[in-house]
């Protein structure tokens, strides 16, 4: 009877040993996918059951923390100013998720980062309670503020940017919200959330206007356009007149592109043209230069390309494979370009940083909680859209445009300041309000310390006042003031 | 029948009993940490029941040790350690599970008394049940009693969509499938002991299988529709699994005739594929095994999916004692059916892979006990508990963690309920009694008046 007996020992050695492979495929294998699994209630639990790090601007930080009783989670998050912050912060709701930079950043600011594995093993041996890691943005608070209270009640959005380091510092978006009204998991946060949500809120206020929203640039994308013509070798001498008529017919159409308002256009020189905002002079450059010579310029430029800086602004447009006609009406910022809020900012940083354009970036720093740096963002180059020596030209032109163009609003005594407005026309026919646009930088002896872009979508505006010297170059200058600390 | 392997002297034989003490130190004071360790996680302080706990479970672990000492010297001195700890550890994770207000009232203190009752039954046993050969003489009473047991069940209400439970209004319910896998051992023990010979010989060689005569296949035959009739009526897939199992492996070792595992095999199968297609609850359990993460039709998370994400956070080394979130799993499970769900995620891998050996040594113990028995009853009785309980565990613990779809059945002593424990209790106090039969020395022989007789003289 023995010896079925030991196969009997076999088998239930056997069972043992399919139950312990299994238990080791459950908890190691799939471990990390069934913790990470969107239903498993854990990873929000986790990301609550500490304080999470804050979100630091200039030293001090914009976010907070409060304990929340009754459910699940032990901490709720709260922010200071924050409708002005929120385009940088986004917001970590225990109902609702992270986005922007609390999504970006989730892991670290909540302390699961690997990066912070050292520090977390240090406070567990120490019995301490486990804490988050600490972001410090590049962001200006002076620059954000002046940003988020010129556009005041009006929809819009800011960007401004270091050129010479790509370093962002104000980035605004109104109508905004509050994201400290749904960061819990009650009733009042829900029906917070429910009122703000686009399919209830047609100004969509959660909608990050300075990353996420492209607009047609209308005008200010002639500083691409007179870019491109530099660089081509189209136009070498900006004082020399070029070849344009009054009226300029679209290749191969009967459409005839005029200027806004009576304004000397024909064979004006390229200083002219940008200072006056002349459309037939840009449109007639950039059918002449054709759809690649503009397309590359364009992208150089950062189009057609999403930025992360770390969060993700959306990419912004130069159509491709286009008739003339268009593209002389794209050079114009018209057509189907469209850019954002970030994107234009740039533009205006590339050329002011003497034609290097830099890597866009928000984060300057993650810090552990001991406060020791766990990784700093070093400025990178992304493309020289245009050589210094063009890069000076236009510079030249962009102060003319300040100093006695369209641009005169954003004028600051002492200061070198180079800008274009626009006034991008949009809606079928143009029957929609115009955007108000301005992009401007401000230049110091030590080179460019910000290149700001400002975007007025304003419904309740005159018609006619909308233009981007009117509405959007005092933001652009209050912003840029801001920085220059004047 | 073959010769035992364990060699038997006359004297000296260690009894191992000093052993069994020091291990049973070790298993009382794990869980009374690990129940300091609850304390401390959920409230930052050392449960004031600690003291209590502690000198309750010692006490109880200390009478046993004192009553094997006396009543069963020379059994093995694992088995109780090893029950004692698996209680323990269960009472703490019963305990820790009652700190979450969410899971309803607190069952730990009802658990100790079960506890308690298992412990007394266990020396209940050992004191009264002199030699386990004593059962045989009930070999047919206890056929009547377990088919008694098990089928009582069926005129009482279904709790969760399983009808195993005996509900008593006012006192509680019982889980009849649990005494009734002891019993039904003793029976097929008996039986099989008479009838082996028959079984194993008369057969007809088919297909290179021999095949039994008819009339000897009658009784495995009833076993068989009886757990199918189990199944259907009870919808139990555990037990019916478990009482078929256990027939087969006892069949196989009283015969040695490996056909009756194939003809076995081939009769589970064939049962399990119409049940598991035609019964609708059990078509559930399947579907909830092949696709575990999916989502309830209400849109919530599952206990299938919420029990393999505890699994899979407590990672390698899990969040410690208290710190998991097992609770997840909602109502009554994590402390009955799922309570290996909040071991994994607590204690990790790690925790949960030793709970396993514990289990594979009880078991492993049980098995060298049917090796070492001399008497071909105490073989097929022990290899029957044994095999029952590696069974039951092999079913729980591969349908909790997703190997074989989930059936309604409880982890031995670690679980919350008192038929189980209790029960379970009964079961090792039977195996101990067989190993102290088994590894008693044998008397000395007695001197025999015809040994001088007898002499034999040498010539030159």
């Amino acid at each position: 009877m023995n010896k079925p007996l030991r196969r009997v020992a076999v088998f239930c050695g056997l069972l043992i040993l399919a139950l312990l492979a299994r238990v080791n495929y459950v908890q190691f294998i799939q471990a990390d996918q069934l913790q990470n699994d969107k239903n498993n209630r854990r990873v929000a639990i986790n990301q609550f059951a500490q304080p999470r790090g804050d979100i630091i601007v200039d030293g001090h930080a914009i976010t907070g923390h409060t304990t929340t009783t009754g459910s699940d989670f032990k901490y709720k998050r709260t922010y200071v100013d924050g409708p002005m912050w929120a385009p940088v912060t986004g917001y970590a709701s225990q109902a609702y998720g992270t986005t922007f930079l609390e999504g970006v950043e989730d892991k670290f600011l909540t302390g699961n980062d690997d990066r912070l594995f050292f520090n977390r093993t240090i406070d567990l041996l120490t019995g301490k309670q486990k804490q988050g890691g600490n972001v410090v943005t590049t962001l200006n608070a002076k620059a954000q503020e002046a940003a988020f209270k010129g556009l005041g009640n009006k929809k819009g959005a800011v960007a401004a940017i270091d050129p010479r380091t790509g370093a962002i510092l104000a980035m605004a978006s109104t109508p905004s919200y509050d994201p400290s009204s749904f960061a819990g998991n009650s009733t009042t946060d829900e029906k917070n959330w429910v009122g703000l949500d686009k399919k209830n809120n047609t100004d969509d206020p959660m909608l990050n206007r300075a990353l996420r929203q492209t607009y047609p640039p209308g005008s200010t994308f002639k500083l691409v356009t007179a870019a491109a013509a530099l660089e081509s070798g189209k136009v070498t001498d900006i004082n020399a007149p070029t070849q344009s008529p009054q009226k300029y017919t679209l290749p191969n159409t009967r459409t005839q592109l005029i200027n806004e308002g009576n304004i000397p256009c024909q064979n004006a020189t390229l200083v002219d043209a940008l200072r006056y905002s002349c459309n037939t002079v840009f449109g007639k450059l950039g059918a002449e230069m054709g759809e690649k010579t503009m397309l590359d310029e364009a992208e150089k430029f950062g189009f057609n390309n999403e930025q992360f800086v770390p969060v993700r602004a959306s990419a912004s447009n130069f159509d491709k494979n286009m008739t003339p006609d268009d593209v002389a009406l794209s050079s114009i910022g018209q057509f189907d370009t469209a850019a954002t809020p970030l994107q234009m900012a740039m533009v205006a940083s590339a050329i002011a940083n003497n034609g290097t354009l830099m890597q866009p970036y928000e984060v300057d720093k993650l810090v552990a909680p001991n406060l020791s740096t766990i990784a700093q963002t070093s400025p990178k180059k992304l493309s020289q859209p245009l050589s210094a020596q063009n890069a000076q030209k236009l510079q030249q032109m962009m102060e003319k445009v300040v100093k006695s163009g369209t641009g005169t609003k954003a004028q600051i005594s002492g200061v070198r300041v180079g800008g274009k407005t626009g006034t991008a026309q949009h809606g079928v026919n143009n029957d929609q309000k115009p955007y108000a646009w301005f992009v401007s930088y401000a230049m110091t002896d030590q080179g460019s310390p910000v290149a700001v872009a400002v975007v007025v979508e304003d419904g309740s505006a005159n018609r006619d006042d909308i233009t981007g010297g009117g509405l959007a170059a005092p933001i652009a200058k209050s912003v840029m003031e801001a920085v220059l600390n004047k | 029948m073959s010769t035992s392997n364990t060699t038997i002297t006359s004297i000296g034989a260690p009894n191992r009993r000093n052993t069994e003490l020091a291990l049973l130190v070790f298993a009382v004071a794990i869980p009374v940490f690990a129940y300091a360790n609850v304390g401390l996680a959920k409230n930052n302080s050392v449960p004031a029941g600690l003291l209590g706990y502690g000198l309750g479970l010692g006490a109880l672990a200390g009478i046993a040790h004192l009553l094997v000492r006396k009543f069963a010297p020379y059994a093995d001195p694992l088995m109780l350690p090893i029950a004692t700890l698996l209680n323990g550890l269960g009472l703490v994770l019963i305990w820790r599970l009652d700190q979450e207000p969410r899971l309803g009232k607190a069952m730990a203190p009802n658990q100790l008394l079960w506890s308690t009752l298992g412990v007394a039954l266990f020396v209940a046993v050992l004191v009264f049940l002199k030699d386990h050969r004593i059962l045989q003489r009930y070999t047919y009473i206890s056929m009547f009693l377990s088919l008694a047991l098990l089928v009582a069940p069926v005129f009482f209400p279904a709790v969760y969509g399983a009808r195993i439970w005996i509900t008593l209004p006012g006192i509680g319910s019982l889980q009849p499938g649990e005494f009734a896998k002891i019993i039904i051992t003793v029976f097929f023990a008996g039986y099989l002991m008479v009838k082996r010979d028959a079984l194993a010989l008369a057969s007809r060689r088919f297909m290179g299988l021999y095949l039994p005569r008819g009339r000897d296949l009658g009784p495995i035959l009833v076993i068989w529709a009886m757990s199918m009739l189990i199944l259907v009526f009870e919808t139990d897939l555990g037990t019916s699994l478990l009482f078929f199992g256990l027939f087969v492996i006892m069949l196989y070792v009283a015969t040695e005739r490996t056909s009756w595992i194939v003809f076995g095999l081939l009769l589970s199968a064939g049962g399990a594929a119409v049940v598991g297609s035609a019964e609708p609850h059990v078509k559930v359990r399947v579907q909830d095994w092949l696709h575990p993460l999916k989502l309830a039709a209400n849109g919530g998370v599952t206990e299938t999916a919420q029990s393999m994400y505890a699994f899979g956070s407590g990672g390698l080394f899990g969040s410690g004692l208290g710190q998991g979130y097992s609770r997840l799993i909602g109502g009554i499970a994590p402390k009955s059916d799922y309570i290996l769900a909040t071991v994994g995620e607590e204690l990790g891998l790690a925790g949960l892979m030793a709970v396993l050996l514990l289990y594979a040594l009880l078991i492993e113990r049980g098995i060298r006990t049917a090796l070492a028995a001399r008497d071909p009853f105490g073989k097929l009785l022990a290899i029957g508990l044994s095999g029952a309980f590696a069974l039951q565990v092999f079913v729980v613990a591969g349908g909790v963690t997703g190997l074989i779809p989930l059936t309604g059945m409880t982890m031995p002593f670690l679980a919350q309920g008192g038929s189980s424990v209790i029960a379970n209790w009964a079961l090792v106090a039977i195996l101990l009694r067989i190993s102290d039969t088994a590894r008693r020395p044998a008397p000395s022989p007695a001197p025999s008046p015809d040994a001088e007789a007898t002499q034999v003289v040498r010539s030159q």
